[in-house]
C-alpha cells in the first residue's frame, strides 16, 4: 500500500500532462468560440468529480449511519472536502468563461443556480463538522449528508422549473460536440479523477493520523499524574 | 399507541403554556417581521403593481429570519436543569418530543404570519388576483417545510460551538428548494396565475423531509 502511493502519483502526474496536452493543443478549436473554449476542459470534469465525490460523501454517510464505522466517516469527511474543492474549481471557471462568451459574469440559469446551491448545502455540512465537537461530528453529519443529499433532487427540480418559466437571457448551447472534443474531455476527466483520488487518500492518511495522535494524547492526559500534567 | 401521543401532547401542551405566559418567542418574532417590514418598504419604496411583484419574496423572508428566533429558542430551555438530558435517558420514544417541538413551532409561526399578513396587505397595498384558499394552503405547506427542518437543524445545532449561528448555516441552504415553492407559488397566486407545480413540490418535499427527519431524530438526539 504504501508503494502504490508514489506510483499512483507519478501515473496521474503523466496523466494530467498528456491531458493538458490534449486541451490546450490536440483538441480542435472551436468554430464560434476559438480557443476561449479550451477551459471547458478543466470546467467540466471538475464538476463531474464533484458529483461522483459527493456521491461518494452520501453512500458513506449512509453507510456510517448504519454500520457506524470510523472509517466511513473519514470518507465521508474527505471526500466531501475535496468535492468542495472541485465544485470551487467548477463554479470559478464558470464565470471566467462566461465573461468572454456570453459577454456576463454570472446568470441565474438552471445549471449555474443549481451548482451554487449544492456548492452552499456541502459548504453548510463542512461548517457543521467543523463546529460541532468531536465525538457527536460523525453522527451530526451523516445525518446532514443524508438530508442534504435529499434535498438535491427538489434543488435541480425547483430550479429546472423556475428558470424554464421565464426567458433565458443566455443560451447553454445544447445540441452535440465533437467526438474529439469528447474524446479530449473524458482523458480530462479521467485525469482528474486519478488526481482527487490521490488527494483524498492522502487527506485519508493524514486524517487517520490526525485521529490516532488525538486518542493518544486524550490517553495521555488520562494517565498523566494529578497536578503533574504540563 | 396512547403514551407516545401522550407525551407529544403534554411537550406540547407545557410549551405552549410556558410561552402563553412568558410570550419570548411571539414577541419577539412578531417586533422582527416588523422590523423587516419596515426596512424593506423604505429600501424597495414599491408601487402597487411591483409589490404584486415582490410581495411573495418580501413575506417569506421575513417569516425565514422570524422563524429562526422561535426556532432557536425551541431546545435552549430543555438545556437548563439538564431537561433534555433526562428526556434522553427516559423510555419516551424520541420522536414524540420532536412531534411535540414541530408542532410547537408550527403554532407560533402560523400564529406569527396571521398577525402579520394584514399588516403586510396594508402597508403593500396587496390585493390577490388568484384563489385566497390556495394562498392558504401554501402557507401551511410552506411553514411545515421551515418548520420540521428547523426543528431538527435546531436541535443538530445544539450540539455546537455558537448554536444560534450554525442553526441558519445548516437551515437555508436545505430550504431553498421549499423557499423557491414559496415565493413562487404566493407570487403566483397574487398574481393570479397558476400555482400547481409548486404546491405539489411543496407537499412532496414536506414529505420527504418529514420522514427523512422521523427516521434521523433519535440518532441526532442520542448522538454523542
Amino acid at each position: 500500500m504504501k508503494r502504490a502511493f508514489p506510483i499512483l502519483g507519478i501515473l496521474t502526474a503523466i496523466l494530467l500532462i498528456y491531458a493538458l496536452y490534449q486541451a490546450l493543443v490536440a483538441a480542435p478549436t472551436d468554430q464560434a468560440q476559438g480557443d476561449v473554449y479550451r477551459i471547458i476542459y478543466y470546467h467540466v470534469p471538475s464538476a463531474w468529480t464533484a458529483f461522483v465525490l459527493l456521491f461518494v460523501n452520501f453512500g458513506a454517510s449512509v453507510f456510517y449511519l448504519i454500520k457506524r464505522k470510523p472509517v466511513a466517516d473519514i470518507v465521508a469527511l474527505v471526500s466531501a472536502e475535496v468535492g468542495v474543492v472541485f465544485l470551487t474549481v467548477n463554479l470559478v471557471t464558470g464565470p471566467i468563461w462566461a465573461r468572454p462568451v456570453w459577454g456576463i459574469w454570472w446568470t441565474w440559469d438552471m445549471r449555474l443556480t443549481s451548482t451554487l446551491v449544492l456548492w452552499l448545502i456541502y459548504v453548510s455540512y463542512l461548517f457543521l463538522r467543523r463546529f460541532s465537537s468531536s465525538g457527536q461530528t460523525p453522527l451530526l453529519a451523516a445525518a446532514l449528508s443524508v438530508l442534504g443529499a435529499l434535498c438535491v433532487p427538489f434543488v435541480y427540480f425547483s430550479i429546472w422549473f423556475f428558470r424554464t418559466q421565464h426567458p433565458q437571457p443566455v443560451i447553454g448551447g445544447g445540441g452535440s460536440i465533437d467526438p474529439r472534443m469528447l474524446h479530449v474531455l473524458l482523458i480530462n476527466w479521467l485525469a482528474f479523477l486519478c488526481f482527487a483520488f490521490l488527494v483524498c487518500w492522502s487527506r485519508y492518511n493524514l486524517e487517520v493520523l490526525q485521529r490516532e495522535v488525538d486518542h493518544s494524547q486524550a490517553l495521555e492526559s488520562l494517565m498523566a499524574p494529578r497536578g503533574g500534567a504540563r | 399507541m396512547s403514551a407516545p401521543t401522550g407525551i407529544t401532547r403534554a411537550t406540547l401542551f407545557k410549551d405552549l403554556r410556558l410561552e402563553w405566559r412568558s410570550k419570548d418567542a411571539i414577541n419577539s418574532m412578531l417586533f422582527f417581521s416588523l422590523l423587516v417590514v419596515v426596512v424593506f418598504s423604505f429600501s424597495f419604496d414599491p408601487t402597487a403593481e411591483e409589490s404584486r411583484q415582490i410581495a411573495g419574496g418580501l413575506i417569506w423572508v421575513a417569516f425565514l429570519f422570524a422563524a429562526v428566533v422561535a426556532l432557536n429558542q425551541t431546545w435552549a430551555r430543555e438545556i437548563r436543569n439538564q431537561v433534555l438530558d433526562a428526556y434522553r435517558v427516559s423510555p419516551a420514544p424520541a420522536n414524540s418530543l420532536f412531534i411535540a417541538k414541530t408542532l410547537g413551532n408550527f403554532i407560533f409561526v402560523a400564529v406569527l404570519e396571521a398577525l402579520m399578513t394584514p399588516l403586510f396587505i396594508v402597508f403593500y397595498r396587496l390585493r390577490a388576483l388568484g384563489p385566497v384558499w390556495q394562498l392558504i394552503l401554501v402557507a401551511a405547506l410552506g411553514t411545515w417545510a421551515l418548520v420540521v427542518n428547523g426543528t431538527f437543524f435546531a436541535a443538530m445545532s445544539l450540539r455546537t460551538r455558537s448554536r444560534e449561528i450554525m442553526l441558519p448555516l445548516l437551515l437555508f441552504p436545505i430550504s431553498i428548494p421549499a423557499l423557491l415553492a414559496m415565493v413562487q407559488s404566493t407570487t403566483a397566486i397574487l398574481n393570479g396565475e397558476g400555482a400547481h407545480f409548486w404546491i405539489v413540490l411543496l407537499v412532496t418535499y414536506d414529505l420527504v423531509f418529514t420522514t427523512a427527519c422521523l427516521l434521523l431524530f433519535e440518532t441526532v438526539l442520542n448522538a454523542e
